[in-house]
């Protein structure tokens, strides 16, 4: 899919609603959302809890459908209100990639063999897989860590593991659910500029949801969700379309 | 990448340990299949190893494993008149309980007949068997006594002159063999007082009667040896074991014998099934309804730890859930999770019940059929115990990272 056409968005989403619950306990977390993000595409989303970021994040990656509304993945239709249209469990493992507020990393697997095991559940035979783990650590500056368990690495050294497990099988779509929330400041503008090198240079759309406004500038369009609706962010920062600076590489800046 | 593996070598103390467990629970087991085989063993011992083709015993009895069975001595010179017949012998089996060093001690007491058994087919691992015709016995090493080691009993003294191994009765008694006339004289001994009693109560039945009156050396008699009465013979024995020539029918030989009204006749095939159907059937069905329930406790325990271990991944699972992970990568981490956990917990349970079960007081005999089943159980055990598991992690949504 990453080779398809590059004016095909790398997700599109057409008036998404999600209603839980039904008559008088009804609550609608999600309304008429529509969205379309090209690859190489970094966008925050804003807003207070409740709003509805985490719904319309699960509904993207196919793991909540929503009641109502259309998605369409790198041009191919996979929703179509709670229908899913695809092997959900099937594309996710192959298109997208997903990194949550903790670095969920799998305590039992070192940081390479978290990375690979993404690889192996996509198909990639062994030897391989465990070939571009280590490409993907030292993409992210934690190759050194590699034959760390979780509990040895730091937080900062953890999420960069877990964008190199998202970046594992070429997603086209990066969804991360606050992904600095437990980071300092420092390292969790580490992690958002890692984003932005990702997608610029993998070509991958990332969609992050945060509540950090301080590295809002790295972001190339910034929206925000309340009562359930998506609107673009009206903020004083105005985010960043520069290139990323070559000079500025995140992945051999952090340090933890 | 084996999943299942990585998790064991990460929480390996709490599997080894679970193993452990598990293995304790599965020798258990194993020990209960070998207590039964080794309860047939025992008792099927001395029908075994004799050498009889057929018992001839008391009519209507069972033999002398099974009830009490008293035939004159003398059938053994009928028997071997019979045609086909080129051995019979006497056999005397009794229990007598003594104390030793202030302990009980029971003795299945066996009385071989000499000349003609010396005890050679006993399984000896120190000493020799019988080679006099009175005082000496073979005794099994259960018993605890040592080669060359004296016993009184009654008003005579035995001198141990062989010792053998796994030689006991079906009750778990360690076995004595003596001479047949040694093992009467064990068996009908009587206080001086008691016999003196005897004899003046038969003395004077005797006198009463009109064969004592006419005849009075018959009187004189009474009041002396049993042995000097022909009415009273020698002392009874147990049964008459019986050996036939090769290619002779046993049925017909023992229809033969059968047909005498004071006897019947068992052959070695059917005093192995009494002692099994009759003697430990009822203790069979006990071990064997206790050996299914222990395999139900150990498959809900399993089932119990393979959960608990499932619980304790299950946020990993909605993790590999998320990344796509097909539904044979979960099945198959808890799978061979369970599968791992009964195959160390067997091999702990083999290892385990080969060092333990030797120590047992009575014989406890695994055979290899037995550990085959115990490996088939196991395998089914630990496929079922990780159902509940599986259930579980199938039903575990991938959003569950989120929260």
């Amino acid at each position: 899919m990453n080779d398809r056409a590059d004016n095909t968005p790398a997700i599109e989403a057409e008036g998404l609603t999600k209603i839980y619950g039904t008559g008088n306990t009804e609550v609608v977390a999600m309304r008429d959302v529509s969205l379309r993000i090209q690859r190489g595409e970094v966008v925050a989303l804003l807003g207070p809890s409740g709003a509805g970021k985490s719904t319309l994040l699960t509904a993207l990656g196919l793991i909540n459908p929503p009641t109502v509304g259309r998605i369409t993945i790198g041009g191919v239709p996979v929703m179509d209100g709670a229908k899913s249209l695809v092997d959900a469990r099937a594309f996710r493992r192959q298109h997208l990639g997903f990194v949550f507020q903790k670095a969920n990393l799998i305590p039992f697997l070192n940081a390479l063999q978290n990375v690979q095991v993404a690889l192996e559940i996509a198909d990639v035979p062994p030897r391989q897989a465990r070939h571009r783990a280590l490409e993907l650590l030292d993409y992210l500056g934690v190759a050194d860590r590699a034959h760390a368990l979780p509990d040895a690495l730091s937080g900062g050294q953890q999420q960069r593991v877990a964008v190199a497990r998202a970046l594992s099988n070429h997603p086209s779509l990066i969804l991360a659910d606050e992904p600095t929330a437990a980071l300092d400041s420092q390292r969790g503008r580490q992690v958002m500029e890692l984003f932005r090198k990702v997608a610029h240079e993998q070509g991958a759309a990332v969609i992050v949801v945060t509540h950090d406004q301080r590295a809002l500038d790295v972001f190339d369009r910034i929206f925000e969700m309340e009562d359930g609706r998506l609107r673009p962010a009206q903020l004083p920062v105005q985010p960043s379309a520069k290139p990323l600076d070559a000079k500025h590489d995140p992945a051999t800046s952090i340090k933890d | 990448m084996n999943l299942a593996v990585h998790d064991i070598r990460h929480n390996l103390g709490r599997f080894v340990l679970t193993s452990f467990g598990i293995g304790l629970l599965l020798m258990i087991v194993l020990g209960m299949s070998g207590i039964y085989r080794g309860m047939i063993d025992e008792a099927l011992v001395v029908v075994n190893r004799i050498d009889a083709d057929l018992w001839v015993v008391q009519r209507n009895t069972r033999g002398p494993f099974a009830e009490i069975s008293r035939v004159p001595a003398n059938l053994e010179d009928r028997i071997r008149a019979v045609p086909g017949v080129i051995s019979a012998r006497s056999f005397v089996a009794h229990t007598i309980q003594r104390e030793r060093r202030g302990k009980p001690l029971r003795i299945s007491v066996q009385g071989l007949a000499w000349p003609e058994d010396k005890g050679e087919w006993l399984p000896l691992v120190a000493g020799r068997s019988l080679a006099q015709a009175h005082f000496e016995i073979v005794a099994d090493r259960s018993l605890g006594f040592a080669l060359g080691e004296s016993l009184a009993l009654g008003k005579d003294t035995y001198t141990v002159v062989g010792l053998t191994r796994g030689m006991v009765s079906s009750g778990g008694d360690g076995l004595a063999f003596f001479t047949v006339r040694d093992a009467q004289a064990v068996q009908f001994d009587l206080p001086g007082e008691a016999i003196r009693l005897e004899r003046a109560a038969r003395r004077a039945r005797a006198g009463e009667m009109d064969v004592g009156r006419v005849t009075p050396l018959l009187l004189d008699r009474a009041s002396g040896l049993a042995a000097g009465i022909p009415a009273f013979g020698p002392p009874m024995v147990s049964a008459v074991l019986v050996k036939l020539a090769p290619g002779v029918e046993s049925a017909r030989v023992a229809a033969t014998i059968s047909g005498w009204p004071d006897v019947s006749v068992h052959t070695a095939d059917g005093q192995r099934q009494l002692l099994v159907m009759g003697l430990i059937d009822k203790a069979r069905r006990q071990i064997g309804l206790f050996r299914v329930l222990l395999v139900f406790i150990s498959t809900i325990i399993m089932a119990l730890i393979i959960y608990t271990l499932t619980l304790d991944k299950i946020h990993d699972i909605a993790l590999l859930k998320l990344m796509g992970a097909r539904n044979g990568v979960i099945v198959g981490l808890i799978l061979q999770q369970a599968v791992l956990l009964g195959a160390i917990g067997y091999g702990i349970a083999v290892l385990l019940g080969d060092w333990v079960f030797p120590k047992f007081p009575r014989s406890v005999v695994v055979s290899p059929a037995d550990y085959w089943a115990l490996a088939a159980v196991v395998a089914g055990i630990s496929i079922v115990s990780s159902l509940l598991g599986i259930g579980k992690a199938m039903r575990v949504e991938p959003n569950k990272v989120l929260s």
